[in-house]
């Protein structure tokens, strides 16, 4: 193969029909484990508000989480889910918690004393108070968390192409691509993730300003 | 004044009430716990303000609390309407008990309007029936619905949220409602407005109140009652403001309200509670036999010069009155200062002794000149209803003015002057 360009257009143009089925598996891949991620977080984060002695060994456990490496995790975890979708979405759910734990208590943590004792005083009950001052007050950071997260969650999802091509991702081009030496695969499957990245995060900071209109007016004042 | 009429206040009992600490164990780096208190009882009848006054950590915050069972007794009861606050379900308890704190606590992700809502929305009222309510409260606490009622709390004065703090505690008509130091995290000009406003506003509403502060000087201008509290949780004093300044129960609270407990009356009183007396008055080109005369057989030797709309211009001193002829208006050369019916006797009094001619003119909402005002009317108005014993302050021979024969103008002009030489005392 003389004269190979790095890049082959005309097999990009060929190939739309995978990029999108590709793309679409990457999403899936990182929105499973991010849902996952931040109802368990907010779970042990409301814990944490309840019992703050349980945060410090909380975030070892996550942090320590965090530095299994996936290769490691999905050879743990074949024998019991195969190369299955499963195996995949464990390890990258765990790996949202060291963040999103963090924030989710950060959020909760924010919540002036004076807003929860007028809220305390004028009748509501706790859960009550939960969902309509102390989440909807958690959210600023809650979506910084997550933002982080999902830019996290779409890196590490590439190395799922490892276990299967059905639900491979983006990460599948990558790997094939070293495969059969053929760069336009991996700079499509790196790029791809890239661009997906960027428009994630772009999305949610549009999320949290609907969500959070109050928070422009302080900003304003501030 | 009885609260007859209105259908929404109640009577607040407290009966033995104990709180204490002792078995709390803290963690380091938390919060002190808050004072204790020490078998409280007392009453305060529907429809009026009591104060719960004192030096910080007395347990005045304490008290408060345990009405709506923020905090809860050791032992004792508070009775709301002869019901015992503890047998209630705390939930429903605190929906009936309006409550407003120093740093208000309003919630940032939401309108003005909603706040005002949250406890109609707790209730259940319908939303045309929240709005509505939020509406007629922010109008009545004077923000206007349309350009306030969609702002965030984050748009606002200081002042403004205070007053948001005070219409979402009455939203749903609340028969008591407590005050944590409402109006302690805005400015003193500020707080004075926001206190006059409240005033006004339990003129209507004639709401059950206790009111926390450890400002005596705002407790004796808010409170139809004042609960002094001292260190350990007790009570030294509960009576009327008028009681407790003109008798003191013991040196703590003589040492509490402050040597200046004299002036402080003062402010209690208001030119409208003086006898009327008409100054002797003249216009320009009356005669002056005639202006000589009317000066002759008034109490006050000067003339007050008028308009012809009765209006005060200036006084004219005896001496410069001539022996005939007409009156000029350059006669009169100094102006006399001007109070109204609603000054205080304080103000009335500040006002006369820094002016020229020690006598003020009351005048009416057109101006017109109503009634006469010495210093010595303030000071027997003073002498009447002052009985039993005084405390001195160690080493003040203040005390020595209330004995027989009133002060003079001057003895109250250096009682002021050495009050403000004063006013490093530790009060509180």
């Amino acid at each position: 193969m003389e004269g190979q360009q790095l890049i082959d257009w005309s097999w990009i143009g060929d190939h739309l029909d995978d990029i999108l089925v590709r793309t679409l598996q990457h999403l899936e891949l990182t929105i499973i484990p991010i849902v996952l991620g931040f109802i368990i977080s907010l779970i042990l984060a409301v814990w944490v508000t309840r019992q703050p002695r349980v945060y410090a060994p909380l975030t070892a456990t996550t942090g320590l989480l965090y530095t299994i490496p996936s290769i490691a995790a999905f050879a743990f975890l074949r024998p019991i889910f195969g190369l299955s979708l499963i195996t995949a979405i464990i390890p990258l759910t765990t790996y949202t918690l060291l963040i999103l734990v963090r924030n989710n208590v950060a959020g909760l943590q924010s919540v002036p004393a004076d807003v929860l004792e007028a809220a305390e005083g004028m009748g509501y009950t706790r859960a009550q108070r939960l969902r309509r001052v102390e989440l909807p007050l958690a959210v600023p950071l809650m979506i910084t968390g997550i933002r982080l997260a999902v830019v996290t969650t779409i890196g590490l999802a590439t190395v799922a192409s490892i276990l299967g091509d059905s639900f491979g991702g983006l990460g599948q081009f990558i790997t094939e691509g070293l495969q059969t030496f053929f760069p336009t695969k991996m700079i499509l499957g790196g790029a791809m993730s890239v661009i997906l990245a960027f428009v994630s995060d772009f999305l949610l900071i549009r999320v949290e300003h609907r969500l959070t209109p109050w928070a422009a007016a302080r900003a304003a004042r501030a | 004044m009885s609260a007859g009429p209105h259908r929404s206040a109640a009577v607040v009992e407290f009966d033995h009430v104990t709180k204490r600490y002792d078995n709390v164990e803290r963690r380091p780096g938390s919060a002190p716990p808050p004072g204790a208190v020490n078998d409280l009882s007392l009453t305060v009848p529907a429809g009026k303000i009591c104060v719960l006054v004192g030096p910080s950590g007395c347990g005045k915050t304490t008290s408060l609390k345990m009405v709506n069972r923020l905090i809860e007794p050791t032992s004792g009861k508070i009775l709301i309407d002869g019901v015992d606050a503890g047998t209630r379900d705390v939930t429903e308890l605190r929906r009936s008990i309006g409550y407003v704190i120093q740093q208000v606590g309003l919630f940032p992700h939401q309108t003005v309007a909603e706040n005002v809502a949250t406890v109609p929305r707790l209730v259940g009222w319908s939303k045309e029936r929240q709005n509505e309510r939020a509406d007629e409260l922010l109008a009545l606490i004077g923000l206007d619905p349309a350009k306030y009622g969609k702002r965030f709390p984050a748009q606002l004065s200081g002042g403004e949220r205070q007053r948001v703090g005070v219409a979402r505690a009455l939203a749903v008509d609340p028969p008591i409602m407590l005050m944590d130091e409402p109006f302690g995290a805005v400015d003193p000009i500020v707080r004075d407005r926001l206190q006059n406003e409240f005033l006004r506003l339990q003129e209507e509403l004639a709401k059950t109140i206790l009111f926390v502060t450890h400002d005596i000087d705002e407790a004796i201008k808010m409170g139809d009652l004042v609960a002094v509290f001292q260190e350990g949780g007790k009570v030294a004093q509960f009576g009327t403001p008028t009681e407790i300044l003109a008798n003191p129960a013991s040196e703590f609270v003589a040492r509490f309200v402050g040597a200046d407990r004299g002036l402080k009356r003062l402010a209690l009183s208001r030119v409208g509670d003086l006898p009327i007396l008409a100054p002797a008055s003249v216009k320009v080109g009356d005669d002056v036999a005639d202006a000589r005369k009317r000066a002759a057989a008034h109490s006050f030797p000067y003339l007050l010069l008028v308009d012809a709309a009765q209006r005060p211009l200036g006084w004219i001193a005896p001496d410069r009155i001539p022996a005939s002829g007409r009156i000029y208006d350059t006669m009169a050369d100094v102006v006399p200062p001007i109070v109204n019916r609603r000054t205080t006797l304080k103000d009335a009094l500040s006002i006369m002794l820094d002016a020229d001619v020690q006598a003020a003119i009351s005048i009416d909402r057109a101006g017109t000149a109503q009634s006469l005002i010495t210093v010595d009317d303030v000071v027997r108005l003073m002498r009447e209803g002052q009985h039993g014993p005084t405390f001195g302050i160690e080493g003040d021979e203040d005390a020595a003015a209330d004995s027989a024969g009133g002060p003079s103008a001057d003895e109250i002009g250096a009682a002021v002057s050495a009050e403000a030489a004063r006013t490093g005392d530790p009060v509180d």
